[in-house]
């Protein structure tokens, strides 16, 4: 791979430096302003009722009793939303507010403004809603067979009657994730008197929430103003639309601001979570171990409302081969609608569960060939050049597959057992577990996944940067949601600028155009690469107007000479550039699935060393190494972060992170009992970063925020495989699979 | 609501009189969840914290407002390991013994040594002093024979000696409410108590498995066996969204095995 990629200029604070992150240390502190946070003088508090049945009709709805409840300002149902009732990103399919039906547990049914948060909920409670309970659709494979399905994914590559020497089989599954975030959904609408509305929430894309919100409020876009509040988190769950709708209809029917904070319970059933999967795959091989064929059939729950499930069922069908060649493949998912809640984004989007699946095959084929489960990798191993598997796309970016396996392979491994510190056995400090029972596995596994929007979206990003007397002004709708992208777009800027002093100014709907989602691993190239765009032409522009050859904080330098002192260049004003930043453009699949869908694609690498004690089912990871594909590292220690996290997140997928649905009902919508990993059961994480520059984006870094989180989940429950000697499909994996006791 | 920090036994009994529907507040980590969720709006709140007579811990006595930090530096190394499964170190800091014993979980952390060394919970109110045996006290899941005006006082401890130990699996390293616990203790004569949590509406007493093997000395592997076999017939688990009768079965099976092992000389 050769990549042109411009030559950063060196500067403290630029590219390539672990530096501070702005919102670091109030965070730790505990003084950033979350958007749970938010207050207005004479705001209202917000409630939503929402529904206890996973279907039912709605004979009625009196809202009386709620309404006499001293202290409540507005009770609203379907009848009051102003616009468009429905709403969705793809698909306008899920109403603001139920009408005549519901369809999935938790559903929004009415709103309500009171004085205080208590005397809200006090009031949704106090709504009586009459339901005539329906037999839910629960089953995605019944959904399937009614044709109750969002999209279907086809692939079909190659000669189709190729067959291999060896053939392995296998049906996994995996559960519905939740994202986690610590922040729940919260917001502040404030209506400016004349009809307009201002919305301060936490978001992944202002503008596709804006566009919406404005539809659904049947207002003019410029009346309605959306602005970034602090957000605590996101992995895709704030994605879809949750109360943005509602806060601005309680807003302009009481003229007052109104803030909505959901609890924990709430959250649950306000947001999208991780597609439950169940997959079929059969890989066939020759007796060298080169894939022949790979066939496979996908089921992805995606609940009431179609959400994102789209493109998540064809990012499934894309990958369902994983980061391999293969000269034969055929695959088809399916995407479904039940009644069970809606699914949607969730780090991988779609690439997760697929690679749960496909890994488990590869393991399955080495075993069959009786060859290592890494070389058997490396054999089939996808580089740069070579054509995807499924779509054909040739990929013309980086790639570097076979060096994220090397990496890992070659890390050492970690030490004995440490039986010293309970905290470090299977079952912790619960003590039940004696170093005799343990038994430690290895296990290894590949991600893959595309960076970006695909199929043809018109994916952009804008920013509008200015070098001003303050420095360098960076204008942005793009949503900073923890992942550090202020931090880096700051850095992006001092390395192309040669200007220190750089601000980032979170910009609302009004006064710049989108920057695309914060997800798909997108931001850092994207609206990265449009700051890039842009200070390389005001750094031109600078040059050309002072005549040198070299810009700092102090002006214009030609040489060793200061010849245009900063005052002096910026005596007839800021020098700024607007930019809208697009990437390569993709293509639509044809009937076969293929086409140039992506623009570009990340692949990474984790060996989990975990402790059984095989006979309680009791895991403990002990450790994970690691190696991902990151193009060019602009902040290492964020890009650590990203790594340790998404590790971790699949960590909880692989052992204990599952929404448990009974007949569409969600039995544990609480932190008591959906579980995700606390510190004492998060392993060492040991990371390489394997810097190939990306062929489009700043400086040639490539996304890297989903990586982390594909591979991990496989690697560990090979590792619990490889420790427990049984076949263990499901994820996650509990302690009664481990232990053999249904 | 309004809200009472009692400083004397008498100021909180004299509030729990004044309003029948006043509930005792100790470290809140049962009670503020419920009040958070809704399922528990109580009309006023008595604090028993700052009441000195409920942080009396001794050889032979816990006081009610103990917190699970303190057992785990107490004298009874199984109830230390099991206070310190308990939640987070922020919970073990402010929960007590009292509100473990108040909410009467069969999930109870602290509730298999009190039943294994056969405990008895101590109760104040204005009509005087009771004591209730543990298994007179908690009379089911979440259902204890507490008194209206009634405050626990404590749990007296009954002389012990010999080994002692305590297990519980949960689905995670820490923050876990157990699946099933148990502790066992074995005097030096062989004589042998395992009261199991998590197995049974409220927590219990494996007796046969207790009577076969405190007549063994030195049991064989085949008695350690045999015991771990009768105490997976004398529990009652259930399936729930936690995990199933069967797994906690098995598992409650296999720690008392391994509680007698850890136990055995
Ligand atoms: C995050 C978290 C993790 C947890 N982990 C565990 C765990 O691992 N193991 C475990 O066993 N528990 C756990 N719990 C539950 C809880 O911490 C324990 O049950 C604790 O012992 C309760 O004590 P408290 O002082 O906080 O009780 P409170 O919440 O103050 O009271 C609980 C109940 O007891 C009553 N009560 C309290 N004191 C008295 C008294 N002196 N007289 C009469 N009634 C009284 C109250 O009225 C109330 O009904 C956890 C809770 C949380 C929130």
């Amino acid at each position: 791979m050769t990549t042109r990629v411009d030559a950063p200029i060196d500067i403290a604070g630029g590219i390539g430096q672990s530096i501070r992150r702005p919102d670091g240390i109030p965070k730790l502190r505990g003084e950033f302003d979350y958007s749970s946070d938010l207050h207005a003088n004479h705001m209202l508090w917000g409630a939503t009722l929402r529904s206890p049945h996973p279907r039912a009709l709605i004979a009625g709805i009196d809202i009386s009793a709620a309404l006499a409840i001293p202290g409540v300002a507005a009770v609203l149902t379907a009848e009051d939303v102003p616009g468009n009732p429905f709403f969705g990103q793809e698909r306008q399919d899920q109403p603001v507010l139920a009408i005549d039906q519901v369809r999935f547990w938790g559903e929004a049914v009415a709103i309500v403004a009171a004085e205080d948060r208590e005397t809200a909920q006090r009031a949704a409670a106090a709504i009586s809603v009459e339901y005539e309970p329906l037999e839910p659709l629960v089953d995605a494979e019944e959904a399937w067979a009614a044709g109750e399905v969002y999209r279907q994914a086809e692939v079909i590559t190659g000669d189709q009657g190729l067959r291999g020497d060896v053939v392995v089989e296998g049906t996994y599954e995996t559960a519905a994730q939740d994202q986690a975030m610590l922040g729940t959904e919260s917001g502040l609408a404030i209506p400016d008197g004349t009809g307009g509305v201002d919305l301060h929430v936490s978001t992944q894309w202002l503008h596709v929430d804006h566009r919406q919100v404005a539809a659904c409020l049947g207002l003019d876009s410029d009346v309605v103003r959306m602005h970034l509040a602090g957000v605590g988190g996101a992995f895709g769950a704030r994605e879809d639309l949750s109360l943005q709708v509602h806060l601005c209809m309680l807003a302009l029917r009481t003229g007052r601001p109104v803030k909505m904070v959901y609890d924990r319970a709430e959250s649950f059933a306000g947001h999208v979570h991780r597609h439950p999967a169940k997959m079929w795959f059969r890989h066939e091989a020759d007796f060298e171990g080169n894939l022949v064929r790979v066939e496979a059939r996908l089921v992805l729950d995606g609940g009431a409302y179609a959400e994102t499930s789209g493109p998540v069922v064809a990012n499934a069908a894309y990958f369902a081969v994983g980061p391999y060649r293969c000269p034969s493949v055929k695959v088809t998912g399916a995407a479904v609608r039940t009644n069970n809640p809606p699914n949607g984004a969730m780090r991988g989007f779609g690439a997760v569960q697929v690679c749960f699946g496909y890994e488990a095959q590869m393991d399955r084929l080495a075993t069959a060939l009786g060859m290592d489960s890494v070389e058997v990798r490396l054999r089939n191993a996808l580089a740069s050049g070579d054509r995807l598997a499924t779509t054909t796309q040739t990929i013309t970016g980086s790639l570097p597959t076979a060096e994220v396996i090397r990496s890992v392979a070659a890390m050492p491994l970690p030490d004995d057992l440490d039986t010293e510190d309970p905290r470090h056995l299977p079952g912790g400090t619960g003590l039940t577990t004696p170093a005799s029972a343990i038994k430690r596995g290895v296990g290894f596994a590949v991600g893959f996944k595309n960076i970006a929007f695909a199929e043809t979206f018109d994916d952009f990003a804008e920013v509008r940067v200015a070098l001003a007397d303050a420095g360098i002004e960076i204008r942005t709708a793009a949503a900073e949601v923890g992942q550090g992208m202020v931090t880096v777009l700051g850095q992006i800027a001092r390395s192309t600028t040669g200007i220190a002093r750089v601000e980032v100014i979170p910009a609302s709907t009004t006064e710049i155009g989108s920057a695309g989602s914060t997800s798909a691993s997108r931001q850092t190239q994207m609206t990265g690469g449009a700051v890039h765009e842009a200070c390389k032409e005001v750094l031109s522009e600078a040059l050309r107007r002072g005549g040198g050859d070299r810009l700092t904080d102090e002006g214009v330098w030609l040489g060793g000479d200061l010849v245009t002192p900063m005052g002096d260049l910026l005596a007839d004003g800021a020098i700024e550039h607007h930019t809208r930043y697009r990437h390569p453009p993709t293509e639509a699949p044809d009937e076969h699935g293929h086409g140039n869908l992506h623009a570009g694609y990340a692949v990474s690498a984790h060996r989990a060393v975990v402790d059984v004690d095989v006979e309680l089912g009791l895991v403990r990871v002990v450790q994970i190494d690691t190696a991902q594909d990151v193009g060019k590292a602009l902040n290492p220690q964020s890009v650590l972060g990203q790594i340790e996290g998404g590790t971790l997140q699949g960590v909880g997928l692989a052992i204990m992170e599952e929404l448990l649905l009974d007949d569409g009902i969600v039995r544990n919508a609480t932190f008591t009992d959906y579980l995700i990993p606390t510190i004492l059961d998060a392993p060492d994480v040991e990371a390489i970063l394997i810097e190939d520059p990306e062929e489009w984006g700043p400086f040639g870094a490539k996304g890297m925020g989903e990586l982390p989180t594909i591979s991990s989940t496989p690697a560990v429950v090979a590792a619990i495989r490889a420790a427990s000697g049984r076949d263990l499909t499901r994820a996650p994996v509990l302690p009664q699979d481990i232990a053999g006791i249904n | 609501m309004e809200t009472v920090l009692a400083t004397s036994l008498d100021e909180a009994l004299d509030a729990l009189t004044a309003d029948p529907g006043a509930t005792v507040l100790a470290g809140g980590t049962d009670l503020m969840v419920s009040v958070a969720y809704g399922d528990l709006r109580p009309s006023s709140v008595v604090s028993v914290r700052r009441i000195p007579d409920l942080h009396r811990l001794d050889d032979s006595f816990v006081g009610a407002a103990v917190t699970w930090a303190e057992l785990e530096r107490g004298p009874w190394p199984a109830f230390a390991e099991a206070a310190r499964t308990a939640g987070s170190p922020q919970i073990r800091a402010v929960g007590t013994l009292g509100g473990n014993l108040g909410t009467a979980s069969p999930a109870g952390d602290g509730l298999p040594f009190l039943a294994a060394i056969d405990a008895e919970v101590v109760l104040v109110s204005r009509a005087g002093t009771r004591s209730l045996p543990w298994h007179e006290f908690i009379t089911g899941p979440k259902s204890t024979a507490l008194g209206a005006g009634e405050i626990i006082l404590g749990a007296s401890i009954p002389p012990i000696s010999g080994k002692q130990a305590f297990a519980k699996v949960g689905a995670r390293s820490a923050m876990a409410i157990s699946i099933a616990s148990a502790c066992l203790l074995r005097d030096d004569a062989g004589s042998t108590r395992i009261a199991l949590g998590s197995v049974g509406p409220k927590p219990m007493r494996a007796r046969r498995a207790e009577e076969m093997i405190s007549a063994e000395h030195s049991p064989s592997s085949a008695a350690i066996d045999e015991f771990a076999r009768l105490v997976t017939e004398e529990v009652t688990p259930i399936d729930d969204h936690r995990s199933t009768a069967a797994y906690r079965r098995h598992a409650a099976g296999v720690i008392s095995r391994r509680l007698l092992e850890r136990c055995l000389p």
